[in-house]
């Protein structure tokens, strides 16, 4: 290190004591700003899922991996798909076999590794897809608990991870209700869905969404009383995930099942 | 590979990204943690509530509850998948989240710790770094011990009765201080765990006065086994030094003495001990009777998946055998050395099943995680997060306190108070 080095890095190092002390008080400008704008921001992403229309292609697992750039083989997945199968007997079986990055290609139920169950069609009472993702909550608790700030919630509702400020604790991948973190193979730092935040912001659809041939995903702003998914939110039944937890997730479920877990 | 691949392996339905994340160097973490908090509830046991029978050893747990401190932290820091990043926590700290105020709780504590221990050893210093000072030409190995011990005197030579009284009244204030602080510490790394609502098993208001309980246990009889373990050492030595040393306490002195202690310390290690087995049995009585959506699933890890580890390794043989041990009339060295033994591995087994078992099962309540701890490693990852690691952080205190002990002798030093 040669002296200015030294001295940058001096000035950083007292840089960063000020900015601490800073958080110690309660009341940031920062922050409030953030509040203020939640409200009168124009945007709060919302997503739409129309069980009925999912087939368990798998296309929109395999192109979100793809537009992410999340290792191909790497067993995580922003996006997956869950299969649900309940037979006449009462039997409850369910399964998402590389997060149906290649689609459901057997009818044999993943057990865990390497074990498969097989049910025979007759015996099928009812079957079905639910795809699942990020819910974007408005009371995120892994942003809550991520101890540097590093996860963090965008005006427009979305939940983000700054790649370079991540620590890698892991503590919001233990926080998020719904398992859909994970810590990502090459970076080493926390990651889930963002929307495709680098395309919704620029007018375009998320990878997942414009993949899905039988329209079973929609993505929108809830604040629009025009939109779309706006429309089917207000007026028709829909459901959430796990609403016992007081997250408030924005994904909605057209035809969700109870036994959806 | 994913994180956390490597040593989970799913069973029945069980979410993509689902793995076994927090691994043995967070079961290290609290147990650390809770052995430096017990160390040092133990020590102001003396100094504060003047129980004079606890006067040996509370020195004692002192000074190895301060060895133990520069630990406490490694875990978390072999846990993190960006270690160097860890400074951000004080840069950026997110108060919201309870890992937050590690930092500021940790530098606080040790703070108390430090300034407790300087006050103790003050007169040592000084009676150390005076006669140095006088002396003309000094060789360099004195220049070198004149330089440590002059600076750690802080410049402070008085060491008159009246300073010296003075010196024993901040002691008692720092103790005191210090209570509240290792507890604070400890039963906020309770709370870590605790107010993770996504984690069935871990979501409980009981988490963080479990977690004190349990530590208090863990850290008296650290300091118990440590402390018989060095008498041993000394007995050993002055039986050799006999014949040459006159004045110098005889083996069988050091014997009576170390009964004496060990059997005093003991009765409070089963008081605490009692208080955390009725807290963990409230909590799981409770689960039980309210039998929430989460309650099937948590019933299956508890009475099946886990009963191993929780009701024989845990309950059993870390809690009822000692605790059996401990009552039984004329308590021993020898199975004073076992019980202490078995109540360590019995809080050890208890943040493994809070850690390990609050992951046993999937977030969808349908499937499980088996966690296989890394034993040989084959690369950074499973060396640092598997069994080699654990026992480094484990051992890492023993070789501390006796670099430490080098400064502040535990043992034949004259009491600044
Ligand atoms: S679903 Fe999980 S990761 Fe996404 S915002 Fe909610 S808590 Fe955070
Ligand atoms: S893993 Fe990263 S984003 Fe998650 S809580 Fe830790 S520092 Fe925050």
């Amino acid at each position: 290190m040669n002296r200015r080095d030294f001295l940058k890095n001096t000035v950083k190092g007292v840089a960063g004591l000020g900015i601490s002390a800073a958080a110690i008080e309660f009341l940031n400008p920062k922050d409030i700003l953030a509040n203020i704008n939640k409200d009168t921001a124009k945007v709060r992403w919302a997503f739409l899922v129309n069980t009925y229309k999912c087939v368990g292609c798998g296309f929109c697992v395999k192109a979100c991996k793809q537009e992410n750039e999340i290792p191909y083989d790497a067993n995580v997945t922003r996006t997956w798909v869950e299969r649900y199968v309940i037979t006449k007997d009462g039997k409850r079986y369910a399964d998402t076999p590389k997060g149906a990055r290649d689609g459901f290609i057997t009818t044999k139920i993943e057990m865990g590794k390497d074990k498969f169950q097989e049910v025979k069609d007759e015996d099928i009472q009812k079957a079905f897809f639910v795809p699942k993702l990020c819910n974007q909550c408005e009371n995120p608790p892994c942003v809550q608990v991520c101890p540097v700030g590093a996860t963090y919630q965008a005006p427009d509702g979305v939940v983000l991870v700054d790649r370079t400020w991540c620590i890698g604790c892991g503590y919001c991948i233990m926080g998020c209700p719904y398992g859909v973190r994970f810590f990502h193979p090459k970076y080493h730092t926390a990651e889930k869905c963002n929307f495709c935040y680098h395309r919704i912001t620029k007018g375009l659809k998320t990878a997942c969404v414009q993949a899905c041939p039988f329209g079973a995903r929609q993505i929108g702003n809830i604040k629009d009383p025009n939109d779309p998914i706006t429309k089917i939110i207000l007026t028709e039944r829909v459901g959430i995930l796990k609403e016992e937890f007081g997250t408030k997730p924005q994904v909605f479920y057209i035809g969700l099942d109870r036994e959806v877990k | 590979m994913v994180h956390g691949e490597l040593w989970t392996v799913k069973e029945l339905f069980v979410y993509p990204n689902e793995y076994i994340y927090w691994s043995v160097q967070i079961v290290m973490y609290p147990f650390m943690t809770g052995l430096v908090a017990g160390a040092f509830v133990l020590s102001s046991l003396y100094h504060v509530f003047g129980i004079k029978e606890l006067k040996d050893i509370a020195r004692f747990a002192l000074v190895f509850s301060f060895a133990l401190l520069f630990v406490a932290p490694v875990p978390i820091i072999l846990h993190l998948q960006h270690p160097f990043r860890g400074i951000n926590n004080l840069m950026t700290p997110h108060f919201t989240s309870a890992i937050a105020a590690f930092g500021i709780v940790f530098s606080t504590y040790g703070a108390i710790v430090a300034s407790e221990l300087w006050f103790l050893y003050r007169r040592h210093f000084v009676s150390i770094a005076q006669p140095l000072k006088d002396k003309q030409d000094k060789t360099l190995g004195e220049w070198i011990k004149f330089f440590i011990f002059c600076s750690l005197t802080l410049g402070v030579y008085d060491v008159s009765d009246e300073s010296l009284k003075k010196d024993e009244k901040a002691i008692k204030v720092l103790a005191g201080l210090g209570i509240p602080v290792a507890c604070f510490l400890h039963g906020y790394a309770g709370f870590i765990f605790g107010s993770v609502k996504a984690n069935a098993l871990w979501m409980t208001p009981l988490m963080p006065v479990i977690f004190i309980m349990s530590a208090i246990v863990s850290g008296i009889a650290l300091c118990m086994l440590t402390y018989i373990l060095t008498m041993e050492a000394r007995k050993f030595l002055s039986k050799r030094k006999k014949a040459t040393q006159l004045g110098h306490q005889t083996s069988e002195e050091l014997q009576s003495a170390e009964v004496n202690v060990i059997r005093m310390t003991a009765k409070y290690l089963l008081l605490f001990l009692v208080f955390a087995i009725s807290l963990e049995l409230l909590d799981l009585v409770f689960r039980g009777y309210t039998a929430t959506k989460s309650w099937d699933v948590l019933r299956s890890v508890i009475y099946g998946k886990d009963f191993t580890n929780i009701f024989i390794l845990q309950y059993t043989i870390g809690n009822l055998i000692p605790f059996i041990l401990f009552l039984l009339p004329n308590l021993t060295i020898r199975r004073a050395v076992l019980a202490v033994v078995l109540v360590m591995f019995g809080v050890f087994m208890m943040r493994w099943n809070v850690v390990v078992g609050g992951q046993a099962f999937s977030l969808s309540f349908a499937g499980y995680m088996h966690y296989h701890l890394p034993i040989i490693p084959h690369d950074w990852e499973t060396l640092k997060e598997g069994f080699f690691g654990a026992l480094a952080v484990f051992l890492a205190p023993f070789g501390l306190f006796w670099i430490i002990t080098k400064i502040f002798p535990v043992f034949d030093v004259k009491e600044s108070h």
